[in-house]
């Protein structure tokens, strides 16, 4: 039995479709991810759990119990907002507070729990500041105490982290996910950041115009992904035409001169997709795919390539292991597994 | 190469400090001319000495500023001029700023109509919009009170003319645009999603009303405050034409003193009195508001 169950959840405006028939279920004290671009209804499917949209069509249910029908007020859920919408008139202690008062909490257990709160996060000291005093960063702690303070069903992030700078984004993501751990709320985060959807999720849903393309565990999302969007969308992808011949099970795939055998593999003309740091340079010979390299770009940790070959143009990641690499205008020839690529009807 | 030299050389020989005094002066001298000189003029002139077969005396003396401080009559129209400015101005932010609420979450279409609404007594003339208040209510043929006085509503006509409830509510209507202006700015600046995040938190709607959207939008009715304060507390026309001589304030008594009984140094000394008063009045909101909500509004 799951905890938030969504069911052909549907929101149009007028003759445009922004969720469409979306279906979910989440476990309790499951993190999970709605992603995709900017438009794609993530942010709605959000709004629509927290009660601030109402659906066209579909149902809600938390807990077994129907929440279309309760207002926002009383459905119990902590919201973190990208704006962050703190009371700018009321110092981090007060906004913390707020939810609690609204509880009819009594004073002194809503202190004791207003400090817990604020110290979880940690800005215990920065009780008595406004938000016009306090960082972005902290801003975004406040905003988390706030929703979490309540001790809501569920906690629902709206890009929470998109307004932190890169450093600071990956600190608190780290962060996000340990208090997630130790409070064990049920969490629904929305973000357009593939990264970041990855580094926090037991579960990402990725969505394209309304539509679900995908629901698995990030690993799986990434090296199975279900659909091209979902290849494109998660990481760096690259798609190679070639043709695929059936020979009992499995079917042997050609691309260029190269080839792979593969099984559950259509026949005729395919599209190879396969990750850029799943390539390995290799000396040319007659049976393998090369290329002559356009340009390299260091990039610290790593090196970015992009090859040119009879097959296409086809980017190479490696990790910068400190070996000697190709250099611009050298023949390389590209080598990859048989699992490492996923093959579709052209 | 010498050109630039010779220009670089010519800007250095007015002295650096100089440069923004002399691009302002033309604006310096209109602002000394229409505006510094006249009020210097006037003060001066409240120190002067009048009687009826006289005239004028340029004199220095305090006979006009005594006669004020010391003639009830005086005391009177000033506390009736504060008075009606500090109503005005209550009224104004008590139907201002729902009003302005409502405005903010009007949709496209209408919200473009009522703002018409609401700033057409500032485009209709000041004579034309008070007549049109003394045809509704003046005496027994004003049509509001005809109506009312056929229905057997009432059995005598609800006064209007002369009377302070008059002016204030004329000045209501003439006023309100500023006040709302002001407080729909200060709503603008509110985070959209702050009405969202207080429910989320459990509030209902009047308690996100009261708590967090009230307490951010009292600067901006405070300096709507000021604006409707001053311009009430300053205004001519309209007292003058529903207040007449039998309901004077500061600027038509002013007015009287200047034209009808041609005593202008008394007239000078009542109208340095109010800009005087309305100055530090309008200085003290506007600091205790600055000091009160800097560290939460910034």
């Amino acid at each position: 039995m799951s905890f938030l169950q969504l069911d052909q959840l549907t929101k149009r405006y007028g003759d445009q479709v922004a969720v469409d028939r979306l279906t979910l279920s989440v476990q309790q004290g499951e993190f999970v991810s709605l992603l995709g671009p900017s438009g794609c209804g993530k942010t709605t499917t959000l709004q629509m759990v927290a009660g601030f949209v109402a659906p066209s069509a579909g149902a809600i249910a938390l807990a077994g119990r129907d929440l279309i029908a309760v207002k926002p007020s009383r459905r119990g859920l902590g919201v973190v907002f990208q704006s962050y919408a703190l009371f700018p008139h009321m110092t981090a202690a007060q906004n913390v507070a707020f939810g609690l008062e609204m509880q009819g909490v009594g004073r002194a257990e809503r202190d004791k729990r207003v400090a817990d709160a604020l110290a979880l996060v940690g800005l215990a000291g920065l009780a008595d500041r406004h938000p016009r005093r306090l960082s972005g960063g902290q801003q975004q702690r406040v905003a988390l105490a706030r929703a979490l303070v309540i001790r809501p069903h569920m906690l629902l992030l709206d890009e929470p982290l998109s307004n932190l700078d890169a450093k600071l984004r990956e600190e608190m993501q780290i962060e996000l996910r340990a208090i997630q751990r130790t409070v064990g709320t049920t969490t629904i985060l929305v973000t357009h950041d593939q990264a970041e959807a990855m580094a926090l999720s037991d579960r990402i849903v990725i969505m394209n115009q309304g539509r679900v393309e995908q629901i698995a565990a990030p690993q799986e999302a990434y090296e199975r992904p279900a659909t091209a969007f979902v290849a494109s969308f998660l990481g760096k992808t690259n798609e190679l035409a070639g043709s695929a011949a059936g020979e009992g099970g499995d079917a042997i795939v050609s691309i260029g001169p190269a080839r792979w055998i593969c099984p559950r593999a259509p026949s005729g003309p395919i599209l190879a997709a396969v990750r850029p740091e799943k390539i390995a340079f290799a000396a040319p010979a007659a049976d393998r795919l090369d290329g002559v390299v356009r340009t390299r770009i260091f990039q610290g940790n790593h090196w970015l390539y992009r090859v040119a070959t009879s097959a296409g143009e086809v980017f190479v990641i490696r990790q910068n292991a400190g070996d000697a690499m190709p250099a611009e205008g050298d023949t390389v020839a590209l080598v990859w597994r048989a699992e490492d690529m996923t093959v579709r009807s052209a | 190469m010498r050109e630039a030299t010779q220009e670089t050389r010519a800007t250095r020989r007015l002295a650096p400090a100089a440069v923004p005094w002399l691009l302002s002066l033309p604006a310096l001298l209109l602002f000394a001319a229409v505006l510094v000189i006249p009020l210097i003029m006037t003060i001066l002139l409240s120190f002067h000495d009048w009687s009826q077969y006289g005239g004028i005396k340029p004199v220095l003396i305090l006979k006009n500023w005594r006669e004020i401080w010391s003639d009830p009559y005086y005391a009177e129209m000033f506390l009736r001029t504060f008075r009606i400015a500090a109503l005005v101005t209550l009224v104004t932010a008590l139907v201002g700023a729902p009003e302005a609420y409502i405005l903010n979450r009007m949709r496209p279409p209408w919200r473009g109509l009522f703002v018409l609404v609401l700033l057409g007594p500032l485009l209709i003339s000041v004579v034309a919009r008070t007549l049109g208040w003394a045809l509704l209510f003046g005496g027994r043929t004003g049509v509001v009170n005809a109506a009312l006085i056929n229905l057997h509503l009432i059995a005598s006509p609800i006064p209007f003319m002369f009377t302070e409830t008059g002016i204030v509510v004329a000045l209501v209507h003439v006023l309100m645009p500023f006040m709302v202006l002001a407080v729909w700015t200060a709503l603008q600046r509110l985070d959209p999603q702050i009405e969202n995040a207080a429910a989320s938190l459990g509030a209902g709607h009047l308690t996100i009303l009261r708590r967090v959207i009230l307490p951010q939008v009292v600067p901006g009715m405070l300096s709507g405050g000021i604006i409707v304060f001053a311009l009430a507390a300053s205004a001519f026309a309209t007292p003058a034409i529903i207040g007449g001589r039998r309901l004077k304030v500061a600027a038509t008594l002013a007015y009287d003193e200047f034209l009808n009984t041609l005593n202008w140094p008394l007239g000078a000394a009542v109208a340095v009195l109010l800009l005087v008063v309305l100055v530090a009045i309008v200085v003290t909101a506007n600091r205790l508001t600055e000091r009160r909500y800097a560290e939460v509004l910034g």
